[in-house]
């Protein structure tokens, strides 16, 4: 590698870096097209203006306008065919200040290689995902999400792979690499691997989860520390939301990874020239590939950043409680399909049985569009009502439609078509079986861990409930198990799994905010987890609390 | 090391020739270049080396201006019948010149062109079998196949308009062909075919991979360079292939066609054109004589511009393209008669960061990693031109050795100002006998240009089923509107949605005023979209259509399916207002009667844009898993097969049953207690 042997641009690395102290961020977006035209880029820039559904709390912004600002490197002798990206949010304040520093060195030096085969795009990206959903958006000229920007002047051609970078402070321990991107979907398995041999190349610690990898796996607290370390995996995943600014790309089928400088007070320190080193030979090997990553897996979990576990081990698991659903289906099957005893009310029994089932069908599945749409809607009317905050009053809203929702189905029902009669339940919960059998194959196909997670507490729910079971313990039951109840304790979970336990207030507040973040990554970046729980698994829940319910 | 050892007997060889030679006629030998020089050299331009003495000694500089080329060429054809008169043979002529331009952001943009002349008809019944400057492998296609023009190139990168403005001589990445056939052709398609074999042959390139589905018939945008009305569209094929790359093994073959390009070529016409010793004439003014000879002998392995091309600093750049161009010309300004011209161009641009630390300034020595010393003996114009336009008083960058020898010329609707070397000149080259041109930069700027026509192109959507193609054109005049025709051709797996295309400027629909379509057939042949739109000042149009992605058959993926397919640059052809036209308010000092109308030469030049190829990624079955099933496959059937032949083939026989478990341990034991066993 060049970068470390040539003391003189050693030396002005570190310059930049030391320069790039003072603060810089909140887009100095004149600085930024200057110095990277004086690195001798082609350099563009993009505007972009966002009015979010409700105001982000979390990020305290609303109605956001950026810039955001990149630089082309072309390839000499490419026809412009192909690129690779290297990203660096530029975030208000100076977290990132290190990133954008080691972006433009980077810039610099790669410039004044001639082994350059692809263009390599430099984009610091104003308000991180916000910023990137824009120039994504723009560089494939789609919309989705009804995002204003101003078009694109300048492209390298289809996107090949992209790095992003953070680094949050100015010393690095350890770089973690975070591949969860939007929907649950991974960039190839390739792309770990790359990183994790230059790490061990270069002599740089390297976790993913924020966990080292440990070396005994036969002890009990190895074996534990990875199962840690995978769980972490399967909740980052589950929530479907980009864990960094490379999760938008995986859309385009763009391999991606965002690699994240970590301060964890060790002795070993790294400094910016290794991390450099270490992007160097990471971008020459993405560069000399003539193919886009495809060789290894697209689904897999990590309990390490060298091993992992592939999809031909892990759906087996799935496979095997979706199997319940569908043999109490084929149980019910049966059962209906034996004549019963007494033939004479048969022909009474059938007409109810088809109303029976269609209008809890409808009515739950109105509960859930209701869940998908009055949050929003409702929020103005809501704050002028009650002394909330918009965030706050798209939150209760839906926990409110939410409630409602469990009172609401069974009363109409009863109210429409009088006493269920025996066959008509279980023609409703033959059909909600194979609608949930159905429901959580497809979303385990696109994201594994949701539609486990989503198995492991839909499944014995529906697999036990009948009107005969015991009412108010079933119905406790149903409630802890049902969507709303997961993702609370999946909350809990996952802040016992980082090792930052909460209290129950601080738990609840947290909730409230991951349902918010939910909401808004659907609206920002077409998440497709608060629909697909709104508008299809929740009613669906909904079908076996019916059936609870039925007399 | 190999080449100078070889080198040595050759030299000796020449230095005894020539000294017998120099024995034998010195009279003719030195008289007659003389009077050749004096003949062929502008009047003007003696009087001006004259001049350019005096000048330097008196220290001051006075430029000149050169002869436009017109003229020059007009002189030199005015005295070659003179110098050639005893010649019966056709006549030829061999011209090469070296453009360099400082570009705005800083590159330097070098562009060869060598021209050969040759009056002769290759298609009239006598077979042409004598050659001298006119490159026999294409003398032999041009007649084989009856070709009345072609225009092949290879290029390796993509040229920047918005950084190095418009190219002389633009082309798309990867090789194109173009070629018009006579009308005596019967059969196009299998000439065509027949012929992309052959200089797939002759050009070292995969040519050979142009067939059916990627050669169209423009209506429009290809019209014939040169003389000729037939325009029948018929006789005209058009195919890239935007993925080619090109590299040294194309430069090689394409050198050889020069003839100064290589080795041999230059011994054996030294001692053909006996008339032409103008190596002697120079050693005779030299002071050493015999030194001469050797440093002649040596450097004359490759002499003139052709030195230059070197692979290894040819491909050390950001934009490489060499071409070839054959057309029939006419052979004096009656155009009674007709000859044909080879035109062999390369353009190369070097990168201004990738050479000096820091450090911005070029040489030929620096870019080529050679200098000159000579021009090519059988080239009758040899010349390097140095664009000064942006630098009238040198404070872009500096240039040495200063030349006062200056030309003007109308370049892309541009006056542009060159400051001229002849390299047929002996004071060209100075004291040290070797031109090494060096440009040093002062002012480090290095800002967008604004072309007046501009185009880019780009895939948009995500997903493998659908997509759209984008093709944006710039127009940045500001008052002009001009029309454009565009030319897409698009591989048939790229199935067009033909009833999508929208053409959009400055928001508003913009209706082409001429559309030819051509469908594709699958695995036949390509999309054809012809359209001339009128480009608004001022604007960006849009051209949008959308498409959707076949799901080809195995057989037909390439080796490496998920690098992606290309789909070739599209052709954006133009007439675009000149620039010069475009200063009305006559800033410039001009006469005021030549001021009011726009001058006709000026008013407007040809363009000719090339969009970046797409790579675009098609439906792609893990070609992994199918390796699994026949691995697989293969086991089971081997196994299975094994055993069921080894069952129908093994002949059975009824063996002798050897003694049972119990029968041995009875045996055992009888043998212990001395008992006969059973």
């Amino acid at each position: 590698m060049g970068l470390l042997s040539d003391p003189n641009r050693r030396r002005a690395l570190i310059n930049l870096l030391t320069r790039l102290n003072a603060p810089i961020c909140g887009m100095p977006v004149e600085w930024l097209v200057k110095t990277m035209q004086a690195r001798g880029l082609e350099v563009y820039t993009q505007r972009f203006s966002r009015t979010l559904p409700f105001p982000d709390e979390n990020k305290e912004r609303y109605m956001v306008k950026g810039t955001n600002v990149y630089g082309i490197l072309r390839a000499p002798r490419a026809p412009r065919t192909e690129a690779l990206v290297l990203s660096a949010p530029c975030t208000p304040g100076d977290n990132n200040n290190q990133a954008v520093g080691l972006l433009l060195g980077l810039a610099q030096y790669f410039r004044n290689q001639i082994y350059w085969a692809k263009d390599i795009i430099f984009l610091v990206n104003d308000h991180d995902l916000i910023g990137m959903q824009a120039w994504l958006e723009g560089y494939h000229h789609t919309n989705t999400t009804g995002m204003d920007w101003s078009p694109l002047q300048g492209r390298g051609g289809s996107i090949q792979a992209a790095l992003s970078l953070e680094l949050s402070s100015d010393v690095v321990t350890s770089m973690d690499l975070v591949l969860e991107g939007l929907n649950g979907q991974l960039p190839n398995l390739d792309l770990a691997n790359l990183f994790y041999a230059f790490c061990q190349k270069i002599g740089v610690l390297c976790t993913i989860q924020g966990k080292l990898q440990r070396n005994d796996w036969d002890s009990v607290s190895g074996y534990s520390h990875a199962v840690q370390t995978m769980m972490l995996m399967v909740m980052k995943q589950a929530s479907g939301r980009p864990w960094g600014d490379h999760g938008l790309f995986l859309r385009y089928h763009i391999e991606a990874a965002t690699i994240k400088g970590i301060n964890s007070f060790r002795q070993y320190k790294t400094d910016a020239t290794t991390i450099g080193r270490l992007l160097e030979g990471m971008y020459r090997k993405l560069n000399n590939l003539l193919e886009r990553l495809h060789q290894s897996y697209f689904f897999y979990l990590m309990p390490s950043l060298s091993h992992f576990v592939s999809i031909g081990y892990y759906m087996p698991a799935f496979g095997l409680l979706a199997v319940i659903l569908l043999l109490r289906a084929l149980d019910l099957w049966v059962q209906l399909a034996t004549p019963p005893p007494t033939t004479e009310d048969g022909i009474a029994d059938i007409d109810p049985g088809v109303l029976s089932v269609l209008t809890p069908l409808v009515i739950s599945h109105l509960t859930g569009a209701a869940l998908y749409m009055l949050p929003i809607r409702f929020q103005e009317m809501a704050v002028e009502h009650f002394p909330v905050s918009e965030t706050e009053a798209v939150v209760l809203t839906a926990i409110a439609v939410y409630t409602a929702g469990l009172a609401l189905p069974h009363n109409t029902h009863r109210l429409l078509s009088g006493e269920g009669t025996e066959q008509g339940w279980r023609v409703l919960k033959l059909v909600a079986l194979l609608y949930l059998a159905v429901l959580l194959g497809c979303t385990a196909l696109i994201n594994f861990s949701l539609g486990f997670i989503l198995a492991l507490t839909l499944v014995p729910g529906a697999a036990f409930v009948t009107p005969h079971v015991p009412k108010v313990l079933s119905a406790f039951v149903l409630v802890i198990l049902s969507p709303a109840c997961t993702l609370l304790f999946s909350v809990f979970f996952f802040q016992e799994l980082q090792e930052m336990p909460v209290s129950f207030l601080d738990g609840w507040l947290l909730y409230l905010s991951v349902i918010s973040q939910g909401i808004l990554d659907h609206f920002l970046y077409g998440s497709l987890v608060y629909p697909l729980i709104a508008l299809l698994v929740y009613p669906c829940w909904l079908l076996f609390w019916n059936i609870l319910f039925w007399k | 090391m190999a080449a100078h050892r070889s080198c040595r007997p050759v030299w000796l060889f020449i230095l005894c020739s020539f000294s017998l030679f120099i024995i034998a006629g010195s009279q003719e030998t030195t008289v007659a270049p003389e009077q050749h020089a004096s003949v062929l050299d502008n009047p003007q331009t003696a009087a001006e080396t004259a001049e350019q003495t005096a000048g330097e000694s008196g220290g001051v500089e006075e430029r000149r201006w050169e002869g436009t080329e017109v003229r020059d060429a007009a002189a030199q054809k005015q005295a070659e019948p003179a110098v050639l008169q005893p010649t019966p043979q056709p006549k030829d002529d061999f011209q090469e010149e070296l453009v360099v331009r400082p570009l705005h952001s800083g590159d330097i943009y070098a562009s060869f062109q060598f021209r050969t002349l040759w009056e002769t008809d290759f298609m009239r019944g006598n077979k042409v079998s004598h050659y001298r400057l006119f490159p026999k492998s294409l003398g032999q296609v041009i007649s084989k196949f009856s070709v009345r023009e072609l225009h092949i190139s290879f290029t390796q990168g993509y040229w920047r308009t918005m950084q190095w403005g418009q190219p002389y001589l633009p082309s798309p990445p990867g090789a194109e062909l173009w070629v018009w056939f006579q009308d005596s052709v019967t059969d196009v398609d299998a000439t065509w075919k027949e012929l992309t074999n052959v200089l797939s042959g002759i050009f070292c390139a995969s040519l050979n991979f142009i067939d059916s589905t990627n050669t169209v018939q423009p209506s429009a945008s290809f019209k014939p360079l040169g003389i000729g009305n037939v325009t029948d569209h018929r006789f005209l094929r058009y195919a890239t292939l935007p993925r080619e790359i090109v590299c040294t093994e194309n430069l090689t073959p394409w050198k050889k066609l020069l003839p100064c390009g290589s080795k041999v070529t230059v011994f054996v016409s030294l001692f053909i054109s006996q008339k032409d010793t103008f190596g002697i004439h120079l050693c005779v003014n030299a002071a050493s004589f015999s030194f001469c000879v050797l440093m002649y002998s040596c450097c004359s392995l490759q002499a003139g511009l052709a030195v230059l091309l070197k692979s290894e600093k040819l491909f050390h750049s950001s934009f490489h393209s060499q071409a070839v161009h054959i057309r029939p010309v006419c052979q004096d300004w009656q155009c009674k008669t007709t000859s044909w011209e080879l035109r062999q161009t390369l353009n190369v641009v070097f990168d201004l960061h990738n050479s000096g630390q820091g450090k911005r300034e070029w040489s030929l020595f620096k870019m080529f990693s050679r200098t000159l010393t000579e021009a090519c003996p059988l080239a009758s114009s040899s010349k390097i031109y140095i664009d000064i336009t942006d630098n009238p008083e040198g404070e872009q960058f500096e240039l040495s050795p200063a030349t006062s020898l200056l030309s003007q010329a109308m370049v892309l609707g541009d006056r542009r100002t060159f400051s001229v070397y002849d390299l047929t000149q002996q004071d060209t080259f100075g004291s040290v006998r070797s031109l090494n041109l060096l440009i040093r930069w002062k002012s480090t700027e290095g800002d967008m240009l604004r072309p007046l026509l501009h185009a880019e192109r780009y895939v948009a959507g995500y997903g493998l089923q659908t997509g759209e193609i984008h093709t944006l054109m710039y127009n940045h005049h500001p008052y002009r509107s001009f029309p454009v025709l565009q030319l897409d051709s698009v591989p048939w797996y790229l199935r067009l949605y033909i009833h999508t295309l929208t053409v959009t400027s400055k928001g508003k629909d913009n209706k082409p005023s001429y559309i030819h379509y051509q469908p594709s057939k699958d695995r036949v042949r390509p999309h054809l979209l012809e359209m001339l739109v009128q480009l608004p000042p001022n604007s960006v149009t849009e051209v949008t259509v959308q498409f959707e992605r076949a799901l080809l058959k195995w057989t037909e993926y390439t080796p490496d399916p998920n690098h992606g397919f290309y789909v070739g640059s599209s052709v954006i052809s133009s007439l675009v207002p000149s620039t010069v036209a475009m200063d009305t308010n006559s800033t410039r000092e001009r006469p005021l009667f030549s001021s009011f109308f726009p001058c006709k030469e000026e008013s407007s030049y040809f363009v000719r844009v090339y969009t970046e190829p797409l790579l675009v990624n098609l439906p792609t079955p893990d070609f992994s898993m199918p390796y699994n099933v026949i691995c697989l496959t293969c086991t089971v059937v081997a196994v299975g097969y094994g055993s069921l032949y080894n069952l129908l083939t093994r002949s059975f026989q009824i063996e002798e049953p050897s003694p049972g478990l119990a029968k041995r341990i009875a045996n055992v034991i009888r043998k212990m207690r001395g008992v006969p066993p059973l």
